[in-house]
C-alpha cells in the first residue's frame, strides 16, 4: 500500500522526551504491530501503534525531531499495521516495559484485561517523570515500578523486579540490552519479545531489519524467546549499511 | 508407462529441474534475485533452505552506504517501486556473510562500482560462485544504469572483470533503454558467461494528498507483477541475440510465470518481491514446475526456448 494520510488531531507530552501523537484514522490492528510513519520531504521511521489511532515516539533522532516539530492539524503518512502481533496465552501474564517499549504493551494490557486474564506489568524508566502509561497500566492490573535513579519504585533496573511467579506469557519491550536481561532469567517457551531493528521496506522483501534469517519488519517484530535464544539478539544489531553493530 | 514419465520416476523427481548454469551445478534453475533478503548470511541461508537453486547476494560496493532516505520502497496498484540507492555494508566486510549459504547453494556476489576499476577490485577480492555485474539499478546517481546505458562501458567492465576473476561472470541489464540487445550484445563481447535481464523499470509515485513525491529518492524501480510481460519481452530479445545464456527476472511469483520465462528463452530465473508475501515461493515454484513437466510430458530442455520454435 501507498502510505494513507492522517492528520494529528492531538499531541500528548506523556514525558519530557515522549509524546503521543492521534490520528483522524483508526487502524484495526493487533498489540504489537507497527506502523512507517511517514514525515514527509523527511524519513518514513518504523513506530509502534500504541493505540488504534495513535503512536507514541521518543525523539532520539533527526527524523523523531522533524516529527516533533508537527503540531495538531498537520498530517503525515502512515503505511501499515505491519508485521505480527503478541499472541495472547494463558490466564495470568506479565509484561515487561522499559522506557517507550511501554508503547506496544499497553494496548495489550487493556486487550488482556478485557479477556479477563491477571495483568501485571513492571515498569522501567531512567527516572520518575520518563515513565509511561503509567495509569493504563494501572487500570489493567497490579504495576509495579523501577527507575535508574530511585526516583520512583525500587532504585534499579525493571528486570530486577521480576519474581518467581509462574506467569503463563512474559511479554517484554524495552531496550535490547534489558530484554536480554528478561530472556536470560524467564523460561523462553513461555515469554515474547517485541524487537526494534532498523527497517526499510517495511513489507519482508529488502532484508534490512533481518537478524540472522528472521524479518523484523514480517516475521516480527514480536518473537518468542525460544526463537530468540538461538538468534543473534542481544549480541549484534545491523545498520543502515547492513553492518554488524555490537549491542551495548 | 511412458517413457519420459518412465524416466522421471518417483525417486528421481527432484533431478527434474536440475541443470549447469555457467558452469554451475543448480539443483534448480530458481534463483534469488539481487537486492531481496540478502544483506545477511543468515537471511541468504533462509532462502537456500527455502528450496532455492542459487542466492545473490545484495549489491556490494567499495565502501558502506546506508542507501537513499525511506521511503525506500511501497507497494503500488499493479507491483512495488522503491529506491533503496544500493545501502551495503561493502564487499570489504562480507566474505563471512557469503560463507554461510555457500555451504547449501551456489552463491552469486552482485557487485557494483563508478568505474572499471571498482568493479575488478571486487571481483578480485571475493570469492563467489559468480559475479553478477550491477549496471542497471535505475536510481543511484553515478552508478547503475548510468553505466548500463552505454554499450562500451558495458563492455570494457565486462572485460576488467573477466580479467580480474576466474568466476563466470554474469551482467544485469537495465530495460531503459531503447534497445536491450544492444547493451547484451556489449555484455557479451566483454566476456559476460550471460546475462541476467531485466532490472527494475523506471517509475514514480506522487502522494495527492500533498503532492509529494512517495520515495525518499522522489522516483524509482518498479518490480512485481507489472513488469513481467516487459520482462519477456527483454529475454525473448535476448535469447535470439545473444550466444550466452539469458537469465529471466521480472515479476515472478508463481511456477507458470518461470514456465513463461523459459519458454521465452530463460536459462535461469530469479525471484525478488514475491519472497515478502511468500518466503517458501522457490519451494512453491519448484513443485509447481515438476508438476507440470510431469503432466505435459516434457523436460526443462524440450521448453527452453519453446516460444522461438513455434
Amino acid at each position: 500500500m501507498k502510505p494513507v494520510n492522517v492528520v494529528i488531531t492531538k499531541i500528548v507530552e506523556e514525558t519530557p522526551s515522549i509524546r503521543t501523537f492521534f490520528f483522524n484514522l483508526s487502524f484495526e490492528s493487533e498489540p504489537g504491530q507497527f506502523v512507517m510513519a511517514w514525515i514527509r520531504g523527511v524519513d518514513e521511521i518504523p513506530m509502534a501503534l500504541s493505540r488504534d489511532n495513535a503512536i507514541t515516539v521518543q525523539k532520539v533522532g533527526p527524523a523523531t525531531t522533524s516529527l516533533f516539530k508537527l503540531r495538531e492539524g498537520d498530517s503525515m503518512g502512515i503505511r501499515g499495521p505491519f508485521g505480527n502481533g503478541f499472541r495472547i496465552k494463558g490466564n495470568n501474564i506479565l509484561l515487561v516495559a522499559g522506557g517507550v517499549g511501554a508503547a506496544p504493551l499497553s494496548p495489550l494490557a487493556e486487550k488482556a484485561r478485557l479477556q479477563g486474564l491477571k495483568v501485571t506489568t513492571l515498569l522501567g524508566a531512567k527516572t520518575k517523570e520518563e515513565l509511561v502509561f503509567r495509569e493504563r497500566f494501572e487500570a489493567a492490573g497490579k504495576v509495579m515500578v523501577a527507575t535508574d535513579d530511585g526516583t520512583a519504585g525500587k532504585h534499579g533496573y525493571v528486570t530486577q523486579l521480576i519474581d518467581g511467579e509462574d506467569y503463563g506469557q512474559i511479554y517484554c519491550c524495552g531496550p535490547e540490552i534489558m530484554m536480554k536481561k528478561v530472556l536470560d532469567t524467564v523460561r523462553p517457551e513461555k515469554s515474547q519479545f517485541s524487537l526494534h531493528r532498523y527497517i526499510k521496506c517495511g513489507i519482508g522483501i529488502c532484508g534490512a531489519c533481518c537478524m540472522d534469517g528472521l524479518r523484523v519488519c514480517k516475521d516480527g517484530p514480536v518473537f518468542t524467546g525460544e526463537i530468540l535464544k538461538r538468534s543473534e539478539f542481544g549480541l549484534y544489531r545491523r545498520n543502515e549499511c547492513g553492518e554488524k553493530v555490537k549491542i551495548q | 508407462m511412458n517413457t519420459k514419465k518412465a524416466k522421471y520416476g518417483l525417486n528421481s523427481v527432484s533431478l527434474m529441474l536440475s541443470l549447469t548454469l555457467t558452469g554451475m551445478e543448480l539443483k534448480n534453475p530458481l534463483i534469488l534475485a539481487a537486492g531481496v533478503m540478502g544483506t545477511t548470511g543468515g537471511s541468504l541461508k533462509r532462502i537456500a533452505d527455502n528450496g532455492a537453486g542459487a542466492v545473490v547476494t545484495k549489491s556490494l560496493g567499495i565502501e558502506p552506504s546506508g542507501g537513499h532516505s525511506n521511503p525506500s520502497m511501497v507497494e503500488v496498484d499493479c507491483g512495488y517501486l522503491n529506491a533503496m540507492g544500493l545501502p551495503n555494508p561493502s564487499y570489504k566486510n562480507f566474505q563471512q556473510e557469503i560463507d554461510i549459504p555457500r555451504a547449501q547453494v551456489p552463491v552469486i556476489a552482485s557487485i557494483f562500482g563508478g568505474c572499471a576499476l571498482d568493479f575488478s577490485e571486487i571481483a578480485g577480492i571475493l570469492d563467489v560462485d559468480a559475479f553478477e555485474l550491477n549496471v542497471s539499478c535505475p536510481h543511484a546517481h553515478g552508478y547503475g544504469a548510468y553505466i548500463g546505458t552505454d554499450p562500451d562501458l558495458v563492455e570494457d567492465i565486462t572485460k576488467a572483470v573477466k580479467a580480474a576473476t576466474d568466476a563466470p561472470v554474469w551482467v544485469k541489464l537495465t530495460p531503459n533503454v531503447t534497445d536491450i540487445t544492444r547493451i547484451g550484445l556489449a555484455a557479451q563481447r566483454g566476456g559476460a558467461d550471460a546475462v541476467v535481464a531485466i532490472n527494475t523499470v523506471r517509475g514514480m509515485a506522487i502522494d495527492i494528498d500533498s503532492g509529494y513525491p512517495v520515495l525518499g529518492n522522489r522516483f524509482g524501480g518498479l518490480s512485481g507483477r507489472a513488469i513481467k510481460p516487459v520482462a519477456i519481452k527483454c529475454v525473448y530479445d535476448l535469447y535470439d541475440a545473444l550466444k550466452i545464456p539469458v537469465i529471466g527476472v521480472g515479476g515472478i511469483s508463481d511456477w507458470k510465470d518461470a514456465i513463461e520465462f523459459i519458454m521465452a528463452g530463460a536459462r535461469g530465473i530469479e525471484v525478488g518481491s514475491a519472497v515478502g508475501n511468500n518466503i517458501n515461493v522457490f519451494k512453491d515454484i519448484s513443485l509447481g514446475m515438476e508438476a507440470f513437466l510431469v503432466e505435459k510430458e516434457w523436460t526443462l530442455d524440450d521448453i527452453y526456448g519453446m516460444a522461438h520454435k513455434l
